[in-house]
């Protein structure tokens, strides 16, 4: 006879969300209506936020948690996941999130951050977590403090992807290196990674993270979709790059398309066609505050 | 033989896995061509709204309606695609309706109250089954032509109920939860043996 006693919030269960949004697009949302054009796109979730990374880098100051009532009007808007972000090390912020039970939490360096020395202690937690990385140790060590879903960083409200490609490239090519590292070699790679040897060692054994890596920062078009796709993101978020265009809900289309089809180059190039100017952006040797450099 | 599983979003890999860890080659289905050689169909779990949307403008949709004899799998968002009837869906949210139940999407709650729970299964061996739910239809209401294969006793909002969550019509299999998110293949290998197979 079974148990049949549920269990909630395991580790398979947190991550088991991150698997179902694999191959989709997750889309920066600042109220309800935006979150109403990105379900409509076919976004496979939205993410709840006061403004958009390129407005935080223009208008500066500090940038906070959102308003809680804002993040009610958008889980009532839509059907889809409603992630939120909390700012680094602001466990309090997070408990908030927990409260008004959105599906993820973004523990996010777009944020001002509230610690400069820890990151939220996610075990603690029942909802599940995504983090940022710009590379493998920073992923590792975000999954040890019990992040279900990593994404690369990018350089967010940028509108420029090279960042994301380095990050990207810089985790996928270290755990192709590991894959190979001897007996002796793993605790040379833990080290220098900082990261837990057991960590370490899982990813020699299977070759991939132990939870799904997504890509964000500084997409803007359905052929960045496709870039980093073909790098091994698994999803994508896309910030800026949708709101900040000239027409959104066609544009939003034609990235969930290009996430989709990302090898077929045919489907991609039919989506971008006459998409209207993309967001202006700024190129990254001319950026001033490195959003991705927040996170220890 | 090939079974084909629909990868235009969700968890297909952990299906093709699964597949391929019982000795049967996996076709990812991405475009109508693909659904040439295979002989059953996996609709995986996913978000079932976007996975919609994606069989529209594939036509995935109307090519899987035209191959009326195939046998199909549907785990959660697959299975909200097989259904008959959707509630808290998308108004313009299309299904096939090979399956004569009633589901709800997000029946069991937020994220919060996704859950594992160990099931019996009606047809599989008689140790239990890990059976993992993510933000899992509740399905409502099955029609006489269907067989409930499974249930779960789960609180909703203080009332305990008991719900089906693996249902089969003829050639058509459902389930709420994921085999594919664990080392179970045994969904699987009814699906082949009893369903594909056995026709």
């Amino acid at each position: 006879m079974s148990k049949e006693r549920p269990e909630f919030a395991t580790t398979r269960v947190k991550r088991g969300l991150a698997e179902m949004l694999r191959g989709g697009v997750i889309m920066d949302v600042v109220n309800a209506e935006q979150a109403k054009i990105a379900e409509d796109a076919g976004a496979v979730a939205v993410m709840a936020l006061e403004r958009v990374p390129a407005d935080i880098r223009r208008d500066g100051g500090v940038a906070r948690m959102s308003d809680p009532a804002l993040i009610v009007e958008i889980q009532e808007a839509v059907t889809i996941p409603v992630m939120a972000k909390a700012r680094i090390g602001h466990f309090a912020e997070a408990q908030i999130l927990e409260h008004l039970q959105v599906d993820y939490i973004d523990e996010s360096e777009v944020l001002t951050p509230a610690d400069y020395a820890h990151h939220i202690d996610k075990w603690a937690f029942e909802i599940p977590f995504v983090c940022g990385a710009t590379n493998l140790g920073e992923a590792l060590r975000r999954i040890s403090e019990g992040a279900a879903l990593i994404r690369s960083k990018g350089e967010a409200g940028t509108g420029d992807v090279s960042e994301a490609v380095t990050h990207l490239r810089s985790i996928a090519g270290d755990i192709r290196k590991i894959t190979q590292a001897d007996d002796s070699e793993v605790y040379g790679w833990a080290k220098e990674l900082r990261a837990p040897i057991d960590l370490v060692l899982e990813i020699r054994q299977s070759g991939k993270l132990p939870v799904p890596l997504f890509c964000a920062g500084g997409l803007a078009t359905p052929a960045d979709a496709s870039l980093v796709m073909q790098l091994g993101a698994e999803a994508v978020f896309v910030g800026s790059g949708i709101f900040k265009s000239n027409d959104p809900a066609k544009r939003a289309r034609a990235i969930v398309e290009a996430t989709t089809h990302f090898r077929d180059a045919s489907i991609v190039a039919k989506v971008s066609k006459n998409l209207g100017p993309a967001m202006v952006g700024i190129e990254m040797d001319k950026v001033d505050l490195h959003l991705a450099e927040r996170g220890w | 033989m090939y079974i084909g599983v629909l990868a235009l979003q969700g968890d297909f890999l952990e299906h093709a896995e699964m597949l391929e860890r019982i000795g049967v080659r996996a076709k990812l289905v991405t475009s109508p061509r693909d659904l040439d050689s295979i002989e059953g169909l996996i609709l995986p779990g996913g978000e079932s709204t976007t996975i919609s949307k994606l069989l529209d403008s594939s036509h995935l949709g109307e090519f899987i309606k035209a191959r009326q004899d195939l046998p199909i799998f549907g785990t959660c968002a697959g299975l909200i695609l097989l259904a008959r009837s959707i509630t808290d869906g998308r108004a313009d949210q299309m299904s096939f309706g090979y399956l004569d139940i009633e589901v709800r999407r997000n029946g069991f709650g937020r994220q919060i109250r996704s859950f594992e729970s160990d099931l019996d299964i009606l047809g599989l061996s008689p140790t239990p089954m890990k059976a993992v739910f993510i933000r899992a239809p509740v399905i409502e209401k099955v029609g006489a032509e269907v067989t409930v294969m499974a249930s779960v006793l789960y609180n909703f909002e203080g009332r305990d109920a008991r719900v089906p969550v693996v249902v089969r019509q003829g050639r058509y299999l459902g389930s709420a939860f994921h085999p594919e998110l664990t080392s179970d293949t045994r969904l699987h290998e009814y699906f082949l043996q009893s369903v594909v197979r056995s026709r």
